[in-house]
C-alpha cells in the first residue's frame, strides 16, 4: 500500500465558525503534495492537524493506517518547517540543528557529523558558531530545514517557508526543495497561496476554500482542467464566462456556438466556460464567430498580454504576435481547450458587468463596431 | 536642538537631587568631624565598619552578612514561587489573567507601612494565625512565635517584593513567540525538555529583571526589619537610619551608605553579565 498519510473526514469548528469541512485527503510515500489556496482557506488548520499542534473536531488522521490522533506532537514521527522558521533565538546555528537529536539522546560525535551534514545539503557550510539571528531570511530559512531534516523525519510538514523571502531566492529555494524531496525520498506536506509555486513543485496539488478540497490533482491536470471557476481563477489567468450546453460536445457561449469535448451535461444546462489566455489565437475578423477590438498591449516579454474588447467581454489573450490598439480582430479557440464547468457557487458574476451595454462608451467601442445587426436588438 | 532644551529640567533635576546628594555622602564617608568640630579626611569610618567590635563580634560585619544573607534567601524565595505563578498567568485564558495580575497588583495599592504593620498582627503571640491555631489545637500558648525574628522579616521581604519578581518574569514568558514551543515539540521534545531548552533559557532576562528587584530593595531595606524584625540594628539598612537619625553620626551613616552602593554595584555587575548572553537574541526577536 502506498498511501501514507490519510485524513478522514476531517472537520475542524473554532467556536462557532466551521475552518475545516469535513475533508478527506490521501498522501501518497514519497509524493510532494501542495496544499494551495488563499488564507483562510484551511490550508494551514490542515497541516497543524497533521503536525499534532491542533486536534480536529471530528475524523481521523492515520499514518500508515494507524491513528496518530492520540499521540502529541513531539511522538509523531514527522517535522516541520514553521513558517517564518521559528528558530531558537538563544542557539546558534549548530545548536538549532542538533536540538533534535540532543534530545533524542545522540552523542556529541554522532550530533556533530550530523549537523555538518546537515549543513553542507543546505548550502551553509561553516555556519555552525554563527548566530541565527544574523542570518538572512534565505539562510535562516535553510537553518529551519536543516533543523527538520536532521531528525531522519519520514514526512516533512512545510508551511509557507518560502513566503518572506524575495522572488529570486524564493524561486532557487523551490528548485532546491524539490531536488532536496526526490534525493531524500521523503514524503512533503507543503501550504502556500502561491499558485506559481505549487505548479512548480508539486507532484499532486490539493486547492482549497473555505474549508473544502475543491480540486485534486496533477499541477498539469488542475491548469488544464479546472474543476469550477474558482481553481480556474486561481491557478494561472483565465477568461471565465457563462455559457448553455446545448447538446454533448456542443457550447454556446459569447454570441457563437461552438464544438467542444465535453460531454454529460443535460441538455441546454447553463455552465461556466473557462479558457486560458494562451489558448485563444487572434485571426482576420471575418475568419472567427468572436470579434472584437483590441483595447490595449502590454509587451511581457515571452508573449504580448492584451485585453479585448467584446460586446459584453473583456478577454485576456496571450499571443506572441502583437497587434494594435483599436484594431478588429477574431479570436478562434481549439474545441479541446474549452473547458466546460457545472456551475457552482464560484460562478463568475463580476465578469458579466465588465461592460455595461448602456454606457456610451460601451456602445460606441464595441456594440456599435463588431456585431451584426441581429445582436444589436 | 530643541530636543535638547527639554531635556535641562531634568537634568538640573538630577544633579540638584542625584548627583549633588552623592558627592555629599562621598564627602560625609570620608572625613570624620572631631569634639571641636574640625573636620578632617579620613578612613576611620570604613575602619570602624569593618573592625567595630561588640563583646569579641564585629557587630557591623555580622549586621552586612546578615543583610545579604537575608537578601539572598529573599530572592530566592521569591524566584520560586514567582516564576511558576508567571507561568501559569501566561498559561490561563485571557479573562482568568487579568484576575490574576488584578489580585497581584491590588495589594500594591496600600501604603507599603500598612501593608506590613498588617503582618505585625497577624503574626503577633495573640494575632491571628496563633489566635485560629490555639482554638484549633486547643492549646493556651501561642503555637508560633516568629515575630521579631529572622523568619518574620524573610516573609516581609517576600511578601512586599514577590510582585517585582513575577512582574517581569512574566512579561518575558507573555512575549515568547508560541511556535518556539511548537517547534521544541515538532522536534521531539515533550514537557519537561521544552521547558528546560526552550522556555526557561528565553525567560532568562525576565529573570534576571526580577533578581535585580528583590535583590537589591531586599538588601537596602530598613522599614520591614524595624516593624517585623524588632529595632534592633537589625540590616544595613537600619544602620544607615539609625546613624543618621538617631546617633547623628552622618560621616559612618554615609559611608555605611556608600559601601552598600558598591555592594549593590557589584551584584547589578554579576547579573548584567548573565543577562549578555541571552539580550543578544532577545533584542533582535523583537
Amino acid at each position: 500500500m502506498n498511501r501514507f498519510v490519510d485524513l478522514v473526514n476531517v472537520s475542524m469548528t473554532y467556536g462557532k465558525q466551521l475552518v475545516l469541512d469535513h475533508i478527506d485527503l490521501y498522501i501518497n510515500r514519497n509524493e510532494f503534495l501542495t496544499l494551495l489556496g488563499p488564507s483562510g482557506c484551511g490550508k494551514t488548520t490542515t497541516l497543524r492537524i497533521i503536525g499534532g499542534f491542533e486536534a480536529p473536531s471530528t475524523g481521523d488522521v492515520l499514518l500508515d493506517g494507524t491513528s496518530i490522533l492520540h499521540q502529541p506532537p513531539h511522538k509523531r514521527p514527522l517535522n516541520t518547517v514553521f513558517q517564518r522558521y521559528a528558530l531558537f533565538p538563544h542557539l546558534d546555528v549548530a545548536g538549532n540543528i542538533a536540538f533534535g537529536l540532543k534530545i533524542k539522546g545522540a552523542s556529541g560525535a554522532v550530533v556533530k557529523k550530523k549537523v555538518a551534514e546537515m549543513l553542507e545539503l543546505v548550502n551553509l557550510q561553516g555556519f555552525e558558531k554563527r548566530h541565527v539571528l544574523s542570518l538572512s531570511g534565505g539562510q535562516q530559512q535553510r537553518v529551519a530545514i536543516a533543523r527538520a531534516l536532521a531528525n531522519e523525519p519520514q514526512l516533512l510538514l512545510l508551511d509557507e517557508p518560502l513566503g518572506a523571502l524575495d522572488l529570486q531566492l524564493r524561486k532557487e529555494m523551490q528548485v532546491e526543495l524539490k531536488n532536496m524531496q526526490r534525493e531524500l525520498g521523503i514524503t512533503f506536506v507543503f501550504v502556500t497561496h502561491d499558485q506559481d509555486e505549487a505548479l512548480t513543485m508539486s507532484d499532486t496539488i490539493a486547492v482549497m476554500n473555505e474549508g473544502r478540497i475543491l480540486q485534486i490533482g496533477k499541477p498539469e491536470d488542475i491548469y488544464n482542467e479546472p474543476k469550477n471557476a474558482f481553481v480556474a481563477r486561481f491557478i494561472g489567468e483565465s477568461n471565465i464566462m457563462d455559457g448553455t450546453m446545448r447538446s454533448d460536445y456542443r457550447v454556446d457561449f459569447a454570441w457563437g456556438s461552438f464544438d467542444c469535448v465535453d460531454k454529460g451535461f443535460a441538455d441546454n444546462e447553463p455552465v461556466d466556460i473557462v479558457i486560458r489566455p494562451e489558448d485563444v489565437v487572434i485571426t482576420a475578423p471575418e475568419a472567427a464567430q468572436i470579434r472584437g477590438m483590441v483595447s490595449s498591449v502590454i509587451f511581457k516579454g515571452v508573449h504580448y498580454e492584451m485585453r479585448v474588447q467584446t460586446y459584453d467581454f473583456i478577454w485576456k489573450i496571450h499571443s506572441t504576435i502583437q497587434s494594435r490598439v483599436g484594431e478588429s480582430v477574431g479570436l478562434t479557440i481549439a474545441p479541446e481547450l474549452i473547458h466546460v464547468m457545472k456551475k457552482s457557487a464560484y460562478s463568475p458574476t463580476i465578469e458579466k458587468l465588465a461592460i455595461d451595454i448602456n454606457h456610451p462608451y460601451a456602445r460606441q467601442r464595441a456594440g456599435g463596431l463588431m456585431y451584426p445587426e441581429s445582436l444589436q436588438q | 536642538m530643541i530636543k535638547r532644551a527639554f531635556a535641562y529640567p531634568y537634568i538640573i533635576w538630577m544633579v540638584i537631587f542625584i548627583v549633588v546628594p552623592l558627592i555629599l555622602v562621598g564627602y560625609y564617608a570620608i572625613t570624620v568631624t572631631d569634639f571641636y568640630g574640625y573636620t578632617t579626611f579620613s578612613m576611620a569610618n570604613f575602619r570602624r565598619f569593618f573592625t567595630e567590635q561588640v563583646m569579641g563580634n564585629r557587630v557591623f560585619v555580622s549586621v552586612a552578612t546578615r543583610s545579604l544573607r537575608l537578601a539572598l534567601q529573599s530572592t530566592l524565595l521569591c524566584f520560586a514561587i514567582g516564576y511558576p505563578v508567571a507561568y501559569i498567568m501566561t498559561r490561563k485564558e485571557y479573562s482568568e489573567k487579568s484576575v490574576l495580575i488584578f489580585l497581584l497588583l491590588a495589594p500594591m495599592w496600600m501604603n507599603f507601612l500598612v501593608r506590613t504593620y498588617a503582618w505585625l498582627t497577624i503574626l503577633e503571640r495573640n494575632g491571628l494565625i496563633n489566635n485560629v491555631l490555639m482554638r484549633l489545637m486547643n492549646r493556651d500558648t501561642p503555637v508560633i512565635d516568629i515575630l521579631y525574628t529572622d523568619a518574620a522579616v524573610l516573609l516581609g521581604m517576600v511578601y512586599n517584593f514577590l510582585p517585582f519578581m513575577i512582574l517581569p518574569i512574566y512579561t518575558s514568558l507573555k512575549k515568547m513567540d508560541p511556535r518556539l514551543i511548537e517547534a521544541a515539540q515538532d522536534l521531539g521534545a515533550g514537557g519537561f525538555n521544552t521547558f528546560l531548552r526552550v522556555v526557561f533559557p528565553l525567560s532568562i532576562p525576565g529573570v534576571v529583571s526580577g533578581i535585580t528587584m528583590v535583590f537589591m530593595p531586599g538588601a537596602a531595606t530598613f522599614v520591614i526589619s524595624n516593624l517585623l524584625g524588632g529595632r534592633q540594628f537589625f540590616l544595613l539598612g537600619n544602620v544607615v537610619e539609625s546613624s543618621f537619625i538617631q546617633q547623628g553620626d552622618w560621616h559612618f551613616g554615609s559611608a555605611v551608605a556608600v559601601l552598600m552602593m558598591l555592594m549593590m554595584v557589584a551584584s547589578m555587575v554579576v547579573l548584567s553579565f548573565f543577562d549578555k548572553g541571552e539580550n543578544q537574541g532577545r533584542s533582535a526577536m523583537i
